[in-house]
């Protein structure tokens, strides 16, 4: 067991998770932004819904967690990720090892902005962007994969892909992370993994619309491809790599959330499915269902860049322009068919 | 908006280093030449063995070096070659046939062992330069006199104006940007220079242009083509060049290369390399630079650091530099082996076609004698890693904060450590870094913008064509009618000042002002010694182009900034 702690950023349920796994093989730092959440976490041995193991201590320092720890996995929801970093950023150093969790995109958009002004990739950023945007930090990976926290939590079998530029990050990634029931392969294409977790939430959504519909396999089969051709499409328009959309970050992490009910972005669809609308699920949730959000953001990108994700856009009127989750499946159904396959 | 007259500082600076020409690093390492190229061969060698880790990989790596040695000596021999490099050669061939008849392990090696060192040795030996204090305060002062003296004659009137001292080189070659900033941190540690590179002119002005800044002789990579002719040989010698030649692309060799400019910056030369490798043919600011090189600056430092040497005298500086110009001289050539070349540079032969001086005295002639200024943007330091440096050296994050910059290279957050991969992406994060900064100091003359706004004319005027059928419009065609392109330039222009308020590029003070003006200075000035012209205004006063390909070079310098959509 390595003597150097381990940092982890955000105690919900996959930050928690991630914790545990990384217990196994270091002592951990878990870092909660209330001091109170923190304080009952130590006492409880509880987070969010999981028992915490012995040698994981708790904090709401931020400058605490950096002076303890080299390496850490930054978990907090996209919306945050960037408060998190401007707090964190005076206490981080060269050194450090940055690998996040996060699954979304941030959106900062200047403050003066022109008539004509027209939303492109460089308002748009991925957490491992806003990272080195934020801090001077340039050892910069992201874990990506099927990693559904309930399951991580039961300790079921797992992998996760640890994508960065530095063999060093990816190796720092696998000492930490693995252990018997927890598999971990590497990616340089960081860019492209961070991408196949965020646009795959997308796809959750419309699965779990599919599923709340009462539809079966044969749907979710159409849509998981036509889907990922969708998410391919976009990840190169974003930047990413084809290859890292057919790795376990890209398929295996959209097969595992399309058709898991313990996924977030699965039930905020099939909620939309029952009838509710976007407001009553989100308030329903505890957690953040970041594909709400990415939703938005590749849709305005989309329009800026004349082009046209059928299925994101298709959510983008279901959740904010009041068409109905059957009329959705009718206006896809009736969309004129393709080439299957014209991206290899 | 208030014209403004001039934007350079034209002044004499003094020597940085007050002790004079023996403190210069660069001179400390020409009088050990001799054993700086023994530990130069010595650190190749150690490079080489760590990369072909068994003996059929050296073997492999020796055979592929005399095979592509062979082939350059046969096609594409040059004046400078050593005499005795083809029996040399033989020599290699006929001990490496020996070797795979012989079966003791131990001979081979031995054998293995001293072919390596002979060939590797020749390389180190031919690289370095030959720094001569006496030859550089000739050269310094004859090229400063000399050129003075005619730019005198030919700014004012007559004769006897050649003995004026009225203008100096700095009116011709205006040096603007992070001159004192440079000068201080010259002090402080050691410079690597990245200038942006489009003519064979730029080794000798760079040259001049450090030495009218008052600093120290910096050590640089100049094409070995170069020295066939002998009196710029000269020159380059006597300026601190080293010789790179492009035509040897085998291992062996480019470690000897990296390992030469990593020891001398490890020993404190401030050096100096096109970091584009070559220049820009197409006439676009260098996008993509060569690794090689560059790497051995973040070589050095981590060396340097792994040697305890914490203090900002050892720090390693990176100083992008922009050479600004309305006219390169090989403009058409250049130009058409882009277009020829382009997507197919592997199979390209290096050419020599710079080679005579007449050439390029005819050139120099020109130059000094009519309009045409140069001006050459010093940009802000930056550590090995991208960050911006201040006056002491002291690295700062985008928010001001200090930066330790020894820890990039740590492991485990204290222990300094090698970590080649990490280098590698290092290297890349520092080319970007570099190209975007190139941006930035980058200064837009009014040639340039001309240039770029008649050609996104026609280039949209004719969306359906590819750029060779664009390039292979008629002639008829090529005409633009003044008030549209007033109308286009004053809209890119705009946005030009926009982007100079928001820091985002420089520009000449001729682009401030009446449009028409500005247009007509472009005009008078984009490439205007080229037999044909890239663009002049008819009879009619509207826009014409003699070489559409000229055009299109000029063009390019203008690329990557998005201005497209302005046009």
């Amino acid at each position: 067991m390595s003597r150097q702690k381990v940092g982890v950023i955000g105690a919900g349920s996959f930050g928690t998770a991630i914790a545990n796994i990384l217990a196994r093989n270091s002592d951990v730092l878990l870092y909660a932004r209330n001091p109170d959440t923190a304080r009952a976490i130590e006492s409880s041995r509880e987070s969010a819904k999981q028992r915490i193991e012995d040698n994981i201590q708790t904090t709401s320092s931020l400058e605490e967690v950096a002076a303890q720890c080299n390496t850490i996995f930054p978990i907090v929801p996209s919306a945050n990720f960037r408060e998190m970093m401007k707090q964190l950023s005076p206490y981080l150093h060269p050194y450090h090892m940055l690998i996040h969790g996060t699954k979304g995109l941030d959106l900062t958009l200047p403050d003066k902005r022109p008539a004509d002004f027209k939303i492109s990739r460089e308002y748009i950023k991925t957490m491992s962007e806003v990272i080195r945007e934020e801090s001077v930090v340039v050892r910069v990976g992201c874990m990506a994969g099927p990693n559904l926290s309930v399951e991580l939590s039961k300790g079921h079998p797992a992998a996760t892909v640890i994508a960065s530029p530095f063999n060093e990050v990816v190796n720092e990634g696998k000492k930490l992370l693995r252990s018997e029931n927890f598999q971990v392969y590497g990616n340089k294409d960081l860019t492209g993994v961070e991408l196949c977790g965020i646009l795959k939430n997308i796809i959750a959504i419309a699965s779990g619309i599919l599923t709340g519909l009462g539809f079966g396999e044969n749907a979710k089969g159409l849509l998981v491809s036509r889907g990922l051709v969708e998410m391919i499409y976009l990840g190169q328009a974003l930047g990413g790599d084809i290859s890292s959309f057919i790795g376990l970050a890209g398929i295996g992490d959209l097969v595992a959330t399309a058709s898991s009910e313990t996924s977030r972005n699965f039930t905020c669809g099939y909620k939309l499915a029952e009838g509710k609308t976007l407001d009553q699920v989100t308030t329903e949730m505890d957690e953040t269902a970041e594909g709400i959000n990415t939703i938005r953001i590749i849709k305005q990108l989309a329009d800026s860049q004349r082009i046209k994700p059928l299925i994101t856009e298709t959510l983008h009127k279901i959740l904010f322009q009041n068409m109905s989750p059957t009329e959705g499946v009718t206006y896809l159904m009736r969309y004129p068919g393709n080439i299957d396959i014209d991206f290899l | 908006m208030k014209p403004l007259e001039q934007d350079y500082v034209k002044k004499k600076y003094d020597q940085v280093l007050p002790g004079g020409i023996d403190e210069w690093p660069v001179v400390a390492l020409s009088r050990n030449r001799e054993e700086f190229v023994k530990e130069v061969a010595k650190e190749s060698i150690a490079r080489i063995k760590s990369i072909t880790s068994t003996r059929s990989a050296l073997i492999e790596e020796i055979e592929t070096t005399l095979f592509r040695e062979k082939l350059r000596i046969k096609r594409n021999p040059w004046a400078v070659d050593p005499e005795d490099e083809a029996d040399f050669l033989a020599s290699v061939k006929s001990r490496l046939l020996e070797i795979s008849h012989n079966e003791d392990k131990e001979e081979i090696d031995e054998t293995l062992e001293s072919i390596l060192e002979e060939i590797i040795f020749r390389y180190s030996d031919e690289i370095a330069g030959n720094f001569k204090k006496s030859r550089y305060r000739f050269t310094r002062s004859f090229v400063t006199f000399g050129f003075a003296r005619l730019l005198n004659a030919s700014r004012a009137r007559g004769f006897w104006s050649i003995f004026s001292t009225q203008y100096t080189l700095q009116d011709k070659i205006n040096i603007t940007g992070e001159v004192e900033h440079l000068r201080s941190l010259t002090r402080k540690g050691t410079i690597v220079m990245v200038p942006t590179h489009f003519s064979n002119l730029d080794s000798i002005l760079i040259g001049w242009v450090i030495n009218a800044m008052g600093l120290p002789a910096f050590i640089y990579g100049a094409g070995l083509n170069l020295f066939n002719i002998k009196i710029i040989a000269y020159f380059l010698n006597s300026l601190g060049a080293y010789r790179v030649d492009r035509r040897k692309k085998n291992l062996l060799y480019l470690e000897t290369l990296k390992a030469y400019s990593s020891l001398a910056i490890q020993r404190g030369c401030h050096s100096l390399f096109f970091p584009g490798g070559t220049r820009s043919r197409s006439g676009k600011i260098e996008k993509r630079l060569k690794l090689g090189l560059l790497s051995t600056a973040i070589e050095a430092q981590r060396v340097n650091y792994q040697k305890g040497k914490r203090d900002g005298l050892e720090k390693i500086f990176i100083v992008p530099v922009t050479l600004n110009y309305n006219f390169v001289l090989e403009a058409p050539g250049l130009i058409k082996q882009y277009l020829k070349l382009k997507g197919q540079e592997r199979y390209y032969v290096e050419n020599d076609e710079y080679s005579t001086s007449y050439k390029i005295s005819a050139f120099l002639l020109k130059f000094f004698t009519k309009g045409s200024d140069i001006s050459v943007s010093i940009g802000k330091a930056m550590d090995v890693l991208g960050n911006y440096v201040d006056n002491d050296g002291n690295s700062y994050d985008k928010h001001g904060r200090n930066i330790d910059t020894q820890e990039y290279f740590t492991q485990d957050g204290r222990i300094i450590s090698h970590n080649q991969q990490r280098e590698d992406e290092y290297t890349r994060m520092l080319s970007q870094r570099i190209v975007e900064e190139y941006h930035r100091i980058n200064k837009i003359f009014a040639s340039h913008l001309v240039a770029f706004t008649a050609f996104q004319i026609f280039r949209q005027r004719y969306t359906k064509l590819d750029l060779y059928n664009l390039l292979r419009l008629p002639e008829e065609e090529q005409v633009i009618d003044y008030s549209e392109f007033k109308e286009a330039f004053e809209k890119v222009l705009k946005k030009v000042h926009n982007m100079r308020n928001e820091g985002k590029v420089n520009i000449s003070p001729h682009l401030m002002g009446d449009p028409d003006k500005i247009i007509d200075h472009g005009l008078k000035n984009v490439g205007m010694y080229h037999a044909k012209r890239p663009l002049i205004k008819n009879k009619n006063g509207d826009i014409i182009t003699q070489d559409l390909n000229l055009l299109f070079y000029y063009h390019n310098r203008l690329e990557g900034y998005n201005l497209e959509q302005y046009v």
